[in-house]
């Protein structure tokens, strides 16, 4: 059970999760996407409560879980448009099912699809498991894009990222 | 909503062997019964309704435990979720695909089964005719069974346990529309079990779903 979480997150803003395992980063995030539901409180967005209508607030929010929701039977392409693929070093893997990707090029590929999705709020589970260090740059160069052209981040991860005026929030 | 029927449907086609398994299950345990009850075309003519509508139903089961769990598992049930349809409308795309790939295709070599268990030829139109609507609420109560389903230890066996009961009203109301000397009665009795179904049904699933999701 999570208590006492308040945060304030402004266009263009990132708040990074931090706490041990089971610390209930995940459950907040699910929370906040509105797939586990509030025991009390409130999410706010533009000062309306946002929970209440969830296909509308589910709108918002680009999501990437634990899991890379990769489909094997689908080709790379098949699961973003190309151009998607380019910031991720994926382009040349477009024709390729993606059963063939190992376990970092689909977590490359959920970051894709999480960037394509033209969403403003990105909600991201350990976005860097898996991840070399020159993906983990090619993510914090994706991350700074979407700050700058106003968008919001709120993200679970325990890898050090090089982002500017970041909020920790400690559970 | 389009977008993710056809999503789903060049998946499922991709896994075609989902849908090959439920035709060869409907043909041969239809054969079984004819071995079973021997080669009296009486016989067989008086069982072959049945027959048809018991196999359709058992063969329509068999990927139903797939139609939410490959993506409760690899997380795509969350992005579902979060795509902006409400979860119902999710639980219907992916009802009409089951229905697309697996009820459609049944109904397709229903009257070849049925010729070959000696159904008589004016009956064949009624049988099809019956199974319309029969597929398309075995899709929609096996579709909400396999969401309530999802997440449990023992789905597989714990979906069908929930569908059969379910499906009885529609196996008897089937059955009867192509024995009876008055079909009409029976087939607007399976009209207006899909009329309810319809609605609820993916209601019940998209439920069932964000639970499951939680």
């Amino acid at each position: 059970m999570l208590q006492g979480i308040s945060f304030t997150l402004s266009a263009g803003g990132m708040l990074l999760l931090r706490g041990r395992n089971g610390a209930g980063k995940s459950t907040l995030l699910r929370a906040l996407a509105g797939l586990t539901p509030l025991a009390a409180g409130d999410l706010l967005w533009a000062g309306e409560p946002a929970l209440r209508d969830l296909p509308s607030h589910a709108a918002r929010i680009a999501w990437l879980g634990h899991l890379d929701a990769v489909k094997p039977a689908l080709t790379v392409a098949e699961h973003v448009a190309k151009d998607a693929l380019n910031p991720v070093g994926l382009e040349k893997f477009a024709a390729l099912p993606a059963r063939f990707l190992s376990a970092g090029q689909k977590r490359r590929l959920a970051i894709a699809r999480v960037a394509a999705s033209g969403r403003k709020l990105w909600l991201l589970d350990e976005p860097t498991t898996g991840l070399d260090a020159a993906s983990v740059q090619r993510f914090a160069a994706l991350c700074t894009a979407h700050r700058e052209a106003g968008g919001m981040i709120i993200a679970s991860t325990h890898t050090p990222l090089d982002l500017p005026e970041m909020q920790v929030l400690e559970l | 909503m389009i977008a993710l029927i056809a999503r789903e449907l060049k998946l499922s086609l991709r896994h075609g062997a989902d849908t090959v398994a439920a035709l060869l299950f409907f043909i041969i345990a239809g054969t079984l019964f004819a071995f079973a009850v021997g080669p009296s075309p009486a016989v067989l003519a008086g069982i072959a309704a049945g027959v048809v509508w018991v196999c359709a139903l058992l063969a329509a089961l068999l990927p139903l435990d797939r139609l939410f769990g490959a993506d409760f598992e690899d997380g795509t049930l969350d992005l579902l979720l979060l795509s902006g349809l409400p979860a119902y409308e999710v639980a219907f795309a992916k009802t009409m695909v089951h229905w697309l790939t697996t009820g459609l295709p049944l109904l397709l070599i229903a009257a070849p089964l049925a010729v070959m268990l000696r159904l008589p030829d004016e009956k064949i139109p009624l049988l099809l005719l019956s199974l319309v609507p029969g597929t398309m609420i075995l899709s929609l109560l096996g579709s909400m069974a396999a969401a309530v389903s999802l997440g449990a230890r023992r789905a597989a066996v714990l979906m069908p346990l929930i569908t059969l009961p379910l499906v009885i009203p529609a196996l008897i109301f089937g059955a009867a529309a192509v024995t009876s000397a008055h079909p009409a009665a029976p087939l607007y009795m399976l009209g207006a079990m899909l009329a309810a179904a319809l609605p609820l049904a993916p209601l019940g699933a998209g439920i069932a779903l964000r639970a499951a999701a939680e």
